[in-house]
């Protein structure tokens, strides 16, 4: 093998003075020479270092090894036979602190872009034909339940799929995929690979069955009833949290959620060609300070809003959103505000936010999650001029399926208890993984949840 | 998609559309609604359940046209069919026997009030019911709702048919007369249930609305439908859509229901354009 290429190769991007005017995608994605120069850096570790930093155990090397190869189908196989949703993992993983951050090269500083790999790797079946047909055991003649088509449920879905099982996906809007249909923007998750996705994992035989909510069309227990052998409960963490200030429910102060969904889901930047509306002024604040406050903030930009600030009661360093995506942010004329903190809003006499009241905060001692807390400066409040806000403070889990449940556990936090190695609910018969068990968490870990609820759904049911 | 098995019109701009959708129809419950859509480019709006049939797998819903979306759904004919149909959403209404409730309605709300009346008469109450039209030519199920009731009081506000005003006359001369009246639900245009809340205040009896602020998801997802009831802010789709018609914020949800006057302007004059609509 040759001398060490410690030369990461870049992604290539939109620039950002033309992308903060489209919702195209921002990473382009890697070229064919741009995939064989990053395949042949990597050194095909006999301890595979990087699947172990993958949830789901991604068999890296070996695709790494057919795509450098040019051997493409192999390279879909590898990597399809532990993740069914690649496209999507290669572009929204936060690959830094799963697979890359173990690499081997990673002391040296040039981890492999394992991520951009992927993607490249998805991308090149999507735009070619490829009937890798994968394989299905045989059928069990067992069914199983699965609520919520988000990233768990549709891993879990192919898995159990895969082994035999008569799978129906129960989903309560009118498209599969959870948040990466509804939050995550077009130019960061573009729909048709999540569609791309789905109906890959329809391909293996799963029924999707849309406009259903669980908790209110049928109930875990009729599901039970009702001949499904399982049911897991992928329902993630839907339910937005507010200020709880005065003046929230003043026009113009949208929830993360209500502003991503109409832009995402309902296509609201497309208005009025489709027909959901959405009402964007020129000064735009956003309240938080992870993915989604970037995602909502660079959607407003997109938008025609010309001052967008992402207002963050702490400083730059306990930022939890990636790294990448507040230099993205910053690059597309975002400015942060840091240890600001909204204590009212203000409106004018037609019922619309006007301005926002923040106090200046600093940071004391840690706090029990370890981020130094943020304390107000008495004296400093002042008022900042907004006609648009958006509150992205975190979500939990909806009650809906919980309260119409009974015997499943939850925690004050609202999330549903289930065993971290098995997913296993404290109800007999039930399992459940992702957002709704962790909180709002990544992708990735929901459908590393999934696999492992999926092996536990499958012991089970062979013994019954 | 979900067929339209069946069409009528109950007044020039309300019409009736019986859904196949047998699940629904297996749920419904007084007081819940639907969340529907007609194709890939149209908006989600919420429809109260206005009956369901669960032998025939059915379910109805009554609406008026106002904006794009409702005038586009009366176009839509028996036999084709809508894309989605999501239900049955938020919480029945409370039913139990209280002794004697007022069902009061306006327009279109008389088929939604329909299902609450049946209801609360097989609970065991005596039902008075109290319909307000504009005119006389808009009046629609009168039979039905005396079906269900032991009285009904029928207003026009032109006075072309039964009482002339509005209903918030007939519903004070019974809480002021000698009949003890032990609940009122009031469903309508919002300034309607906003009115009939004020009547029954200062006589102390429960008043039930059924509010209907702005809706996406319809199952608590996004926030849109916040309403501040007795200082606390709820979700209609989850929490409601039925509140203590004493303690909503009125004027909040009126503001609310504005948002996109604009875009909503906007819209249906785009579509009666190209519909050579003028
Ligand atoms: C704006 C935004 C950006 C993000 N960016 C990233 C990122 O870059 N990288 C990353 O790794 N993670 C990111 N995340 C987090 C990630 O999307 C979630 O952790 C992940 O989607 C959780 O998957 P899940 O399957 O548990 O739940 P979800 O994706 O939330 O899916 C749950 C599904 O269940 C459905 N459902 C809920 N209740 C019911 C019911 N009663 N009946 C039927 N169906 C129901 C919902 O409609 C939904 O479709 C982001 C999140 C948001 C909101
Ligand atoms: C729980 C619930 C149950 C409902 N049940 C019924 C029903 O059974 N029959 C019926 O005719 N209507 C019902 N509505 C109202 C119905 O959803 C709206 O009329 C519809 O969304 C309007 O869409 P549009 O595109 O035609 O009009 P738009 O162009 O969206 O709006 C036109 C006008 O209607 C008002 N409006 C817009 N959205 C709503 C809304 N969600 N609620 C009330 N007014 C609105 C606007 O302020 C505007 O003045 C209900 C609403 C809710 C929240
Ligand atoms: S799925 Fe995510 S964590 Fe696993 S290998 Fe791919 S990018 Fe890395
Ligand atoms: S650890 Fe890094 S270099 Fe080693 S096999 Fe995995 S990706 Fe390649
Ligand atoms: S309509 Fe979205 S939360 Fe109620």
């Amino acid at each position: 093998m040759s001398k060490l290429d410690l030369n990461r190769v870049p992604m290539p991007k939109q620039e950002p003075e033309d992308r903060a005017r489209n919702y195209d995608e921002v990473a382009l994605g890697y070229k064919e020479e741009h995939a064989l120069a990053e395949a042949n850096r990597c050194i095909q570790c006999k301890n595979r270092p990087c699947v172990e930093g993958c949830p789901v155990g991604v068999n890296i090397p070996e695709f790494i090894l057919a795509l450098r190869d040019g051997d493409m189908p192999e390279a879909v196989r590898a990597l399809k036979a532990k993740n069914a949703l690649p496209g999507i993992c290669g572009r929204v993983c936060p690959q830094e602190t799963q697979c890359e951050e173990v690499c081997t090269l990673a002391k040296k500083g040039a981890t492999i872009a394992i991520g951009r790999l992927e993607r490249y790797v998805a991308d090149w079946e999507l735009n070619h034909q490829n009937d890798s047909n994968p394989e299905v055991g045989p059928p069990t003649g067992k069914r199983v339940a699965v609520v919520g088509s988000g990233p768990a449920g549709l891993t879990i879905a192919a898995d159990l799929a895969k082994r035999g099982y008569e799978v129906t996906i129960l989903e309560a809007l009118h498209v599969a995929g959870g948040v990466l249909t509804y939050g995550i923007p077009e130019f960061r998750m573009p729909k048709g690979i999540v569609q791309a996705e789905v109906d890959y994992v329809k391909s293996l035989g799963v029924e999707i069955k849309l406009d259903s909510v669980i908790g209110k069309i049928s109930t875990v227990d009729e599901l039970l009833e009702d001949s499904y052998g399982a049911v897991f409960l992928g329902t993630g963490a839907g339910l937005p949290m507010f200020l709880d200030i005065p003046g929230e429910n003043l026009n113009g102060i949208y929830s993360a959620n209500e502003f991503l969904t109409r832009i995402n889901l309902m296509k609201a930047y497309l208005f009025p060609e489709y027909d959901t509306p959405i009402k964007v002024g020129k000064k735009v604040a956003v309240i938080g300070g992870g993915n989604v406050a970037m995602d909502a903030a660079r959607c407003a930009v997109r938008l025609g809003a010309s001052k967008v600030s992402i207002v963050y009661r702490r400083s730059r360093t306990e930022l939890p959103a990636r790294q990448e995506e507040a230099e993205n942010a910053e690059e597309e004329g975002i400015v942060f505000k840091l240890l600001t903190n909204p204590v009212r809003f203000l409106g004018n006499e037609q019922g619309w936010v006007t301005g926002m009241e923040c106090v200046e905060m600093e940071l004391g001692e840690p706090d029990n999650s370890g981020r130094r807390r943020p304390i107000p400066k008495t004296g400093s409040e002042f008022i900042m001029d907004v006609d648009t806000v958006v509150v992205s403070l975190g979500t939990s889990p909806n009650p809906l399926v919980p309260t119409t449940t009974g015997g499943l556990d939850t925690t004050k936090k609202g999330t549903v208890v289930a065993d971290e190695e098995t997913g296993k609910t404290t109800k007999s018969g039930v399992w459940a993984g992702g957002d709704v068990v962790t909180g709002a968490a990544t992708v990735i870990s929901a459908m590393g949840a999934a696999k492992r609820a999926g092996a536990s759904i499958d012991a089970y049911l062979r013994g019954k | 998609m979900y067929q339209i098995v069946a069409r009528e019109d109950l007044t020039p701009q309300i019409h009736l559309l019986e859904i196949a959708a047998p699940e629904v129809a297996r749920k419904a419950q007084a007081g819940q609604f639907v969340v529907i859509r007609m194709d890939e480019k149209g908006e989600r709006i919420p429809l109260t359940i206005a009956d369901w049939n669960r032998e025939k797998g059915t379910v109805t819903v009554v609406f008026m046209e106002v904006g794009k979306t409702t005038r586009k759904l009366a176009t839509a004919q028996a036999g084709e069919s809508i894309a989605n149909f999501a239900g049955p959403l938020g919480l029945p209404t409370h039913i139990d026997k209280f002794g004697t409730v007022v069902c009061v309605a306006g327009g279109f709300a008389i088929a939604t009030i329909v299902p609450i009346a049946r209801a609360m008469r097989a609970a065991g109450n005596r039902v008075i019911s109290i319909m307000g039209f504009r005119t006389k030519d808009l009046v629609f199920w009168e039979d039905r709702l005396r079906s269900f009731s032991d009285e009904v009081i029928v207003t026009t506000d032109d006075g072309s048919y039964g009482r002339e005003g509005v209903i918030t006359v007939p519903l004070r001369e019974l809480l002021e007369g000698t009949e003890k009246i032990d609940r009122v639900i009031a469903i309508g245009p919002t300034v309607m249930m906003k009115f009939s809340s004020l009547t029954t205040l200062p006589f102390g009896v429960d008043t039930i609305v059924s509010l209907n602020p702005i809706m996406v998801d319809g199952t608590g997802m996004c926030g849109v439908c916040r309403v501040s009831v007795g200082g606390v802010t709820q979700f209609t789709c989850v929490d409601g859509p039925d509140f203590d018609g004493h303690k909503v914020d009125w004027d909040e949800l009126m503001t609310r229901q504005r948002t996109y006057l604009d875009e909503e302007k906007q819209s249906l004059e785009l579509w009666q354009h190209s519909q050579g609509v003028r």
